[in-house]
């Protein structure tokens, strides 16, 4: 389960080349939005050669290929499907360009003879892919949502706002579309890097309505999107606290520090320990 | 000749033997010259040139804590261009961009002979291509004050930019127009020099907190300004936001919380660098969530260090420069935020603050597999900056870190050998970059102490080969055999010279 997904600009030497030191979970090199058209074939040929020789220790990598409404995504996916990588990002994502992209990538694994299936993260930028992120979030390949908040609100022509209240919609709805497909939901980005504040609060908004996962534009933002994402302290001392108790009652249902405790509250206990094991947080030495 | 390091050094020189052969040796001091001038206030330049018969050969000296805002030492360069004067020599405490009017005098011959513990832009640049005609001495700030009390810096005017005096001669830096802090470097200058000029645009009838004492002030220059204050603050004084600097700067916080060293009483210095104060930054992140105290920092001193005096995290800051404006509103009015000289600060043979250090944060340009470290030139040999307090320090403290990306602009910071000895390996304990901490195999005990640690640390030569796997192996720089300068260090031996290019 992704935490935090940094965007590194593919035309960007020096950014790719420090990409290994990073604590994200995951990294999306953009061929898209932050290459500049005349930059396009040279990005592509710099991410070639640099996923030739990266270490980045088992971290996701993502691409963020070029929309399907244009000629370059078809030259990004063939340049870039590989073994090397491990998740395509598609832009402007509706559910006929998901069914198309695995047919394509379907056929590059073949032809490649790749070990790996590639996954899918949409990302919903559009009002039409957020009217129909279910059927989006239902796709096999895809394994995570992102929203674009940016091209999003602009497709709904409505200004963006520190507050967020006009991505309130997208952001419920998409979370409970990848919950129901038990699926990553990815929030859109926080732009102003220099607000590491904003950044909490924003990412607090987005973690409360369902969200497990944000990206980030700038590396400075990982440390507070993971400490946001992963359980707290008191979460992990409460879950397993209540397993344990779970283990000893092997009933249900039963009673703990005067609160009933049953099935559901057991199996969120279980997904918050597995997730601190994840990331290491695990306290109690367990 | 070789040293100890196994660096020529050149027959006019001591070689340097061990950065703790100081302790075999006397201190040797001349004595403190008072004056018996009353009236000392003078309005000209040429008159106190006259006045004191500054002629051909002398020695000059100024410090440099107006930095780059600093006007004085271009006023006396004037004066000596318009006399003409040949065959001189300068002392500043340091050399910075604003100084570029005394190229001109290098490549007139008026100017033949410079002694700092720092020198960047123009002049640097100048020396580095052989101008200078005889060479250069890159001192220590330990080592300056050290070669001034002991009489092998002889100097003959003192010219001490004072932003606050009075006409007896009696000066600080804590206000007026330009005030810039503590005159810590200064204070040497002002004891054992043979003459000395206080020079102010900020003349009062009475200065109460004295830095400078009128019984040794022979002249009070009054001038139209020192210099711009506001440029005493450079970009190397401000928190880093570089994502790979504060990575290092976190790990650095934390190697030393895992270490032990961030403990009730602790002391501190961190060298001027966004990464190093990062590291402060972390470091007090620490000491908040484990109310704990820290008993004093030292050194160049910022505001982020004066917030935590205010805040009472530490109790006091012992102050030889005041590095931006905020340290300079403190240092006049908070009783523990304390100016110290140059000797007091570093003198290795004075009861100085870097023995009482627990740990220090250094920057490099380099650092070999000996772990020693360049902070004087480039990797391509030109002279970029100076010991300042580093090789002081590193004595010092119980445990120096050194703070530095592995790799800058596709070079590699780490190498087989450093281009210029700065700071001795022995005194260097352990570097933390953004790929790896490597452990000086000396500290035994801090290898053993991190061994539990989950921190990636590694050899020397494995952070080394890190580096080669992302940049390839560095063509050798070629460096001619003249000679433009020498590194000495802080007891007065030469532990490196410095090549033209």
């Amino acid at each position: 389960m992704r935490r935090s997904c940094l965007f590194i600009p593919s035309s960007n030497p020096g950014m790719l080349q420090s990409a290994d030191i990073y604590p994200f979970d995951a990294v999306i090199f953009d061929l898209e939005d932050a290459v500049t058209m005349s930059e396009k074939e040279s990005a592509r040929e710099l991410l070639k050669n640099f996923l030739s020789i990266a270490n980045l220790k088992q971290k996701e990598i993502m691409i963020r290929i070029n929309s399907l409404d244009n000629d370059l995504a078809m030259l990004d996916l063939d340049d870039i499907v590989s073994d090397e990588i491990d998740t395509i990002m598609l832009p402007k994502a509706r559910v006929s360009d998901i069914v198309y992209l695995d047919k394509v990538l379907r056929q590059i694994e073949e032809k490649k003879q790749m070990t790996k299936k590639i996954n899918i993260v949409p990302i919903i930028e559009l009002a039409s892919s957020l009217l129909e992120v279910e059927k989006i979030a239902a796709e096999k390949r895809v394994n995570g949502i992102l929203l674009g908040a940016e091209d999003l609100t602009s497709d709904m022509e409505v200004s963006r706002t520190e507050e967020g209240k006009e991505i309130f919609y997208p952001r419920a709805r998409i979370a409970m579309a990848c919950k129901a497909f038990k699926i990553d939901a990815i929030d859109t980005p926080y732009t102003n890097v220099n607000n590491l504040e904003g950044l909490e609060k924003d990412s607090l908004v987005a973690k409360e309505l369902g969200f497990n996962a944000k990206a980030c534009i700038h590396p400075n933002q990982i440390d507070v999107i993971n400490r946001i994402f992963s359980p707290t302290e008191k979460e992990i001392l409460r879950a397993q606290k209540i397993v344990a108790a779970y283990e000893q009652e092997k009933k249900g249902a039963f009673s703990l520090d005067g609160k009933m405790i049953d099935k559901p509250i057991i199996e969120r206990s279980l997904k918050i320990i597995a997730k601190a094991k994840k990331n290491r947080f695990v306290i109690g030495g367990k | 000749m070789r040293n100890s390091l196994g660096r020529f050094v050149s027959e006019d020189f001591r070689p340097f033997v061990a950065s703790n052969a100081y302790t075999n040796k006397e201190r040797i001091r001349i004595p403190e010259k008072k004056t018996t001038n009353v009236n000392k206030v003078i309005s000209s330049l040429r008159e106190v040139f006259d006045r004191l018969n500054i002629s051909d050969g002398m020695t000059l000296s100024f410090h440099h804590h107006l930095r780059d805002g600093d006007r004085v030492l271009n006023l006396v360069a004037a004066e000596i261009k318009r006399r003409n004067l040949k065959n001189m020599v300068l002392a500043p405490s340091s050399i910075f961009p604003c100084h570029s009017s005394l190229v001109e005098l290098i490549e007139n011959k008026n100017v033949v002979k410079i002694y700092t513990n720092y020198v960047n832009g123009a002049v640097a640049d100048a020396i580095s291509q052989g101008k200078l005609e005889k060479p250069l001495v890159m001192m220590t700030h330990g080592g300056r004050p050290q070669a001034i009390e002991s009489g092998y810096l002889k100097i003959d005017v003192a010219f001490i930019a004072c932003p606050n005096a009075d006409s007896e001669g009696n000066g600080n830096g804590f206000a007026g127009p330009n005030a810039c802090g503590s005159l810590g470097y200064s204070i040497s200058d002002m004891l054992y020099a043979d003459k000395k000029v206080v020079v102010t645009d900020h003349l009062v009838s009475k200065v109460s907190k004295r830095e400078i004492k009128s019984e040794y002030i022979d002249y009070v220059l009054q001038v139209d300004s020192i210099g711009d204050a506001q440029k005493i603050v450079s970009g190397t004084t401000k928190i880093t936001k570089d994502p790979i600097g504060l990575m290092i700067a976190k790990e650095a916080a934390r190697f030393l919380d895992s270490a032990g060293y961030i403990q009730n009483g602790f002391s501190m210095q961190t060298g001027a660098g966004g990464t190093s104060l990062a590291v402060a930054h972390f470091v007090k992140e620490i000491m908040m969530k484990n109310n704990i105290k820290a008993s004093f920092a030292s050194g160049g001193i910022t505001g982020y260090f004066t917030s935590m005096l205010a805040e009472g995290l530490v109790d006091r800051l012992f102050d030889v420069q005041s590095f931006d404006l905020e340290a300079v509103k403190s240092i006049g009015k908070n009783k523990n935020h304390i100016a110290i000289s140059a000797s007091e600060y570093a003198n290795p043979y004075d009861d100085n603050i870097v023995n009482k250090l627990d740990f220090v944060i250094l920057g490099a340009t380099e650092v070999d597999l000996d772990f020693n470290v360049n902070v004087t030139t480039s990797s391509l040999g030109n002279i970029i900056g100076g010991s300042g307090g580093h090789a002081d320090t590193a004595h010092g403290a119980k445990l120096t870190m050194i703070v530095t990306p592995l790799i800058k602009s596709r070079i590699p910071i780490v190498k087989e050998k450093v281009t210029t000895i700065t700071t001795p390996g022995s005194d260097v304990d352990v570097i933390v970059t953004e790929r790896g901490i490597a452990i000086n195999p000396l500290r035994k005990d801090l290898i053993e102490k991190m061994k539990s640690s989950n921190m990636d640390i590694v050899s020397i030569e494995e952070l080394l080969q890190r580096a080669h796997r992302i940049t390839g192996i560095p063509a050798k720089i070629q460096f001619s055999k003249d000679i433009v300068g020498v590194v000495m260090y802080r007891d007065g031996t030469i532990i490196d010279t410095i090549y033209r290019k």
